[in-house]
């Protein structure tokens, strides 16, 4: 009887790895295994089979316990959970309502027009004499408003007389690009980029312009920080990107957003040597398509960190293009730090794009480029 | 106690599946946990199951012992509820952009790659079980994991002595066996390639 045999052996099989067998018998057993390697293989893989077993028991055991322990809690008012209350009912329904309410209030409005104009057309038509007046009344009041608009716009005129004949329209020429480094408006651009500049605008891809000022410009280093100073300007909630301290590795795809011209612009390239201009350490050579106006856009590695700030390119060679090492805008913010009223900003150190698609990244971080405009 | 000593005595309850710790746990992540999905387009029972996959993923991890207090629970669970949600999101094609709050937050990518892993072994399980139908399911479950003796299965299911009902057992795990490791290997396969 071979079944009955294999059903004995993988009884002992069983008790042997459950530590079940008295010590002879185990004896016995473990030299059996090493005589018969069918056996050990026997053993080998049944233990195997138990230990994944054995998981699969206590992995169902705790989501079970999970399920429980949800219950209660919620029963007992200790987690508020499944039914929603109050505010967070309302937006969750409208949340999810949003499109069938949108939908639905068309289809009403539709039936609505619909309906009054079938009762408009079919109800008896109103007499003359009252409609003349209707729209006489209807004259008068167009009358009335036309009197009181020319008064407002007589107003707004004088008004807008008093008040562009001392600001004079700034004349902006586009500088370069800049990014955002810190949610209540701080930017991060090429101090050359704002060289000689009376006044600073930053546009953002909207085509939004807000003020700008220079709290920081470290010329040797090429590198400025601005501060939106604007009242229409709404500070972000976060930043998605973080800004590396390390170096990056040769060959690794990088690639930036600027504002060459007056639409931002995409490039991509590649990490091609460790220092810059001239064995410059503070810098880097990539290689990536540049030009005036790309000076200060964010040069970024495919985790979403900004490795760098795109800075300046050689003339003599195409292609080739150096990029301030991000490590300055830390070692930048420091110093400002030093100032009081700055001692707040804390750059991120995590990027929230790793692991997206490079479309889903640019996506995200195209509205933290700015165009940076200045008026010499 | 201090809060660290805390941590490590509810991690090392967890691991046990303790019910208090369990308890203890759930009760202050839950709300939080729950905030995040209603606010990103998720309802009460999204939320449910997102933290309970987060409990799971952090059961697992305190269970293998590599669970160095580098971070809070709660950072840890907060964590992994974005990153589950996030990826729930865009597989829904629902891309959002930024959840929750981004700063607070631990890497998480590889204990969730983990986890899924383990639980597609789970479900393989799970799935190998269901398909073999009565009374191999309730035979097996009953052996492995309420771990019952061959006579209390032998009385429970019907058998008139125990050797009967381990030749049932063993007919039952040999077809389940198969399916572990014809799947077991595949999946190892596929991990080399």
């Amino acid at each position: 009887m071979k079944e009955s045999n294999d059903i004995m052996i993988l009884d002992a099989v069983e008790r042997y790895i459950r530590g079940e067998m008295n010590p002879d018998e185990r004896l016995f057993f473990e030299n059996l295994r090493k005589t018969n390697g069918e056996i050990d293989q026997l053993v080998v893989e049944h233990t195997l089979f138990l230990q994944q077993m054995n998981r699969f028991g206590e992995w169902k055991k705790f989501k079970s316990n999970l399920h429980e322990v949800h219950t209660d809690l919620a029963q007992q008012g200790k987690i508020k959970a499944d039914k929603l209350k109050g505010g967070a009912k309302v937006v969750y329904i409208w949340k999810k309502y949003k499109r069938v309410a949108a939908i639905a209030a068309s289809i009403a409005g539709i039936t609505a027009i619909t309906i009054s104009s079938l009762v408009w057309s079919i109800s008896p038509k109103p007499d003359n004499q009252k409609l003349q007046d209707l729209s006489r009344d209807l004259q008068r009041v167009k009358e009335d408003q036309r009197k009181y608009n020319s008064e407002v716009t007589k107003e707004v005129n004088t008004l807008k007389n008093k008040i562009t004949v001392p600001v004079k329209e700034i004349d902006y020429k586009s500088g370069g690009s800049g990014f955002i480094i810190d949610p209540k408006g701080l930017l991060v651009t090429n101090a050359h980029v704002v060289k000689d500049a009376k006044n600073i605008a930053v546009q953002n891809r909207s085509g939004n312009s807000f003020n700008a000022t220079i709290i920081f410009l470290d010329k040797e280093k090429d590198l400025a920080i601005l501060k939106i100073e604007d009242e229409n300007f709404k500070p972000f909630t976060s930043i998605p990107y973080s800004i590396s301290k390390s170096t990056t590795d040769l060959a690794e795809p990088i690639y930036t957003l600027g504002y060459p011209r007056d639409e931002i612009v995409y490039g991509e390239g590649y990490l091609s040597a460790q220092t810059g201009f001239k064995n410059d350490t503070l810098s880097c050579q990539i290689s990536i398509p540049a030009n005036p106006g790309n000076s200060g856009g964010p040069v970024m590695n495919k985790q979403g960190e900004v490795i760098g700030i795109l800075s300046t390119r050689e003339t003599s060679a195409e292609g080739v293009v150096f990029a301030l090492r991000a490590r300055h805008i830390h070692n930048a913010l420091n110093e400002l730090k030093k100032d009081t009223s700055y001692q707040r900003i804390k750059l991120s150190s995590r990027s929230s794009l790793n692991g997206l698609e490079r479309t889903q990244q640019v996506k995200k971080v195209e509205d933290y480029v700015f165009m940076v405009k200045v008026s010499r | 106690m201090n809060p660290e000593n805390n941590e490590r005595t509810l991690l090392q309850g967890l691991a046990r599946n303790d019910r208090k710790a369990v308890e203890t746990i759930y009760k202050e992540n839950y709300t939080t946990v729950q905030a995040l999905i209603i606010n990103n387009n998720g309802s009460a029972d999204d939320a449910k199951d997102i933290f309970q996959e987060a409990m799971i993923v952090l059961y697992e991890k305190a269970r293998s012992g590599t669970f160095e207090l580098s971070c809070q629970i709660k950072t840890y669970v907060y964590s992994v509820s974005r990153r589950l949600w996030l990826k729930r999101l865009q597989q829904a094609n629902r891309y959002s952009a930024d959840i929750g709050n981004a700063d607070g937050v631990v890497p998480v990518e590889e204990d969730i790659d983990e986890h899924e892993r383990r639980d597609a072994e789970f479900d393989m399980m799970e799935k190998a079980i269901q398909g073999l139908g009565e009374p191999c399911k309730s035979l097996l479950e009953a052996f492995y994991l309420r771990k019952m003796n061959m006579q209390e299965i032998a009385t429970a299911f019907g058998y008139t002595n125990a050797e009967n009902a381990k030749t049932q057992k063993y007919k039952c795990l040999m077809r389940l066996k198969k399916i572990f490791f014809s799947h077991y290997k595949n999946g190892t396969e596929d991990e080399r390639k």
